[in-house]
This record gives C-alpha cells, sequence and structure tokens, in this order.
C-alpha cells in the first residue's frame, strides 16, 4: 500500500473518531435532557461517516473493491433523527424539566390532550 | 400532489431505483446475475408492499430533489462543526430554546422528510407537530400545523424561522408540487 493512502486511512480515522468523541462529550456535559440531545444525532453522524470513509479507502486498496460502507452511512442519516424524535417526544410526554433559561417553554404543548378511555383491569 | 403513479407495474419508481441501487452495493458486483436480480427485485417489492402503506406523493422533480439531498449533505458537515465548536465552548453562553415553525406542508411524508432535516442540521432538533391527526375527528379539515423544534443556541427566532422555510420547506413543496 501506498504511503499516501495510510495517510488519508489515518486521516479519516482520527476525524471520525475525534468528533464521536466530541458528541459523547457533549452527552456528558450539557446541562439538561434537550440539550444532550445534540451531541449524539449530530456529531455523531459525521463521526461514523469519517470512520466509514476509512474503511472503504483501506479495504478498497487492499483487494478488491468495498463500498457497502456507504450502505451503512445511509441507514445512519435515516435512522438517526428518528431515533433523535422519538427521544425528545418521550422527554415531552414525560414532561421533562429543561432549564431555567430556556425560551419559548409556553411554545410546548401537552403531548396528549385528550384522555385515552382505559378500561380498569378486572 | 399526485398519488397516481404513471404505470400500474411502477409504482414507486425512485424506491426502485433505490433499491436495485441498494442490492448491488449489497453484493458489491455489477454482473449479470445480480443486475438481473436487482431488477427483478426492484419491481416485485415495491408491488407486494403497495398495499401496507397509505398512498404517498410521488416526486415530481427529481433533479431538485437531488439537489435537496446535495445541500442537506453540505449542512450536515456545516452542522457537525458548529455543534462541535458549541459542544466545546462555554456552556453558560448557550441559549436553548422551543421554537414553533409554521408548516406550509399539509401531507405526512414531507413533513417526515422536513422534520428529518431539521434534526440534521445546525443546532436544531425537531421535536413534535401539532396538532396530531390522531386527536382530530373524522372529516375534519387540516388545521395550520406547526413544528415543534428545540435549538441548542438560538439568536435570531424570526432568522431561524425564514431560513428553515426558505431553504428546506420552499423546495420541498417545489419536489413534490404542493
Amino acid at each position: 500500500m501506498q504511503n499516501w493512502i495510510e495517510w488519508a486511512v489515518a486521516f479519516f480515522l482520527l476525524l471520525g473518531g475525534s468528533f464521536v468523541l466530541i458528541g459523547s462529550i457533549g452527552l456528558t456535559r450539557m446541562p439538561d435532557f434537550f440539550m444532550r440531545l445534540h451531541g449524539p444525532t449530530k456529531a455523531t453522524t459525521l463521526g461514523m461517516g469519517g470512520i466509514l470513509l476509512g474503511s472503504i479507502f483501506f479495504f478498497s486498496l487492499s483487494g478488491g473493491v468495498s463500498v457497502h460502507e456507504l450502505l451503512i452511512t445511509i441507514f445512519l442519516l435515516i435512522t438517526a433523527p428518528i431515533s433523535a424524535h422519538m427521544l425528545i417526544k418521550t422527554a415531552l410526554h414525560h414532561k421533562l424539566k429543561a432549564i431555567n433559561k430556556t425560551k419559548g417553554l409556553d411554545n410546548v404543548q401537552p403531548a396528549q390532550s385528550k384522555q385515552h378511555s382505559r378500561k380498569p383491569l378486572p | 400532489m399526485r398519488f397516481k403513479p404513471k404505470f400500474r407495474w411502477l409504482p414507486t419508481p425512485y424506491r426502485s431505483v433505490l433499491l436495485f441501487v441498494v442490492w448491488l452495493l449489497l453484493n458489491q458486483s455489477v454482473e449479470a446475475v445480480h443486475v438481473f436480480f436487482g431488477i427483478l427485485l426492484a419491481l416485485v417489492i415495491p408491488l407486494l408492499t403497495l398495499r401496507f402503506r397509505d398512498p404517498q406523493p410521488l416526486i415530481e422533480r427529481p433533479m431538485l430533489a437531488l439537489r435537496y439531498i446535495l445541500r442537506v449533505f453540505g449542512d450536515i458537515i456545516t452542522a457537525n462543526a458548529q455543534v462541535a465548536v458549541l459542544i466545546l465552548g462555554p456552556k453558560q453562553r448557550l441559549n436553548p430554546a422551543f421554537v414553533r415553525v409554521p408548516l406550509d406542508l399539509q401531507h405526512e411524508l414531507p413533513i417526515t422528510i422536513l422534520a428529518s432535516t431539521v434534526s440534521m442540521t445546525p443546532g436544531t432538533v425537531s421535536a413534535e407537530i401539532y396538532p396530531c391527526v390522531e386527536q382530530l375527528s373524522e372529516g375534519e379539515v387540516l388545521p395550520q400545523r406547526w413544528l415543534l423544534i428545540h435549538v441548542l443556541n438560538l439568536k435570531d427566532e424570526a432568522q431561524l424561522i425564514a431560513e428553515i422555510k426558505q431553504r428546506y420547506e420552499a423546495p420541498l413543496k417545489e419536489i413534490f408540487q404542493c
């Protein structure tokens, strides 16, 4: 393998790794749930993208083409917003506290204004 | 919005193309066998699964859709850099906020794409859509809908709403012609 390929692989792995790390730092560092959600949804996407690019470079040059990492990227891009949406929806439903300086809290409506009619358990 | 496909045997043309490409990527080859099976699956799977879904609007402007995807890719990269800076910066300076974005879109599919895009782009996560369709009674006209988003660092609310509407919602309206 040529020298510059090794450089490229190392660069992408480091880039991806540092973005994943930053996402995780965000998870611990932010004060409330809603802000914590921002790190993993975004920083991690690019991080995984970087690692997968490194993988594509590495395996493409050590024999044969390797492109099915692209599929992982696509699935990640599709599922990340959905899971973030489910998490934040659940948080709103449970009325989790946001930190005090959060603006526009009155924009949040109760998740369900209509009561479900539930049969009493026998 | 158009729901009726041009050919009955090809209900969702772009999804078929996507299936075909995914099949080739999974096999990592363009040999005749895989191409043949890819075409077969791309034709049969949409037909089989058509009845499981509600009718969805078809893409009217494919080139614009491609441009939209590329733009979102670019925005994801800038979003990552921005959020990384915000996370590592001082947290006292962050101004989190909930913002309501009024939606012009009505159908579920464009709204889903818009909400996902907002989640992937700088400093915003989409939280909820008001009012829920499930809360409306049968036959009631859809009211004005809102997208509730959580912003990590709010600078100017009106500007943010205008940017989302102009940068993401307008092309979606064009793509689905609604």
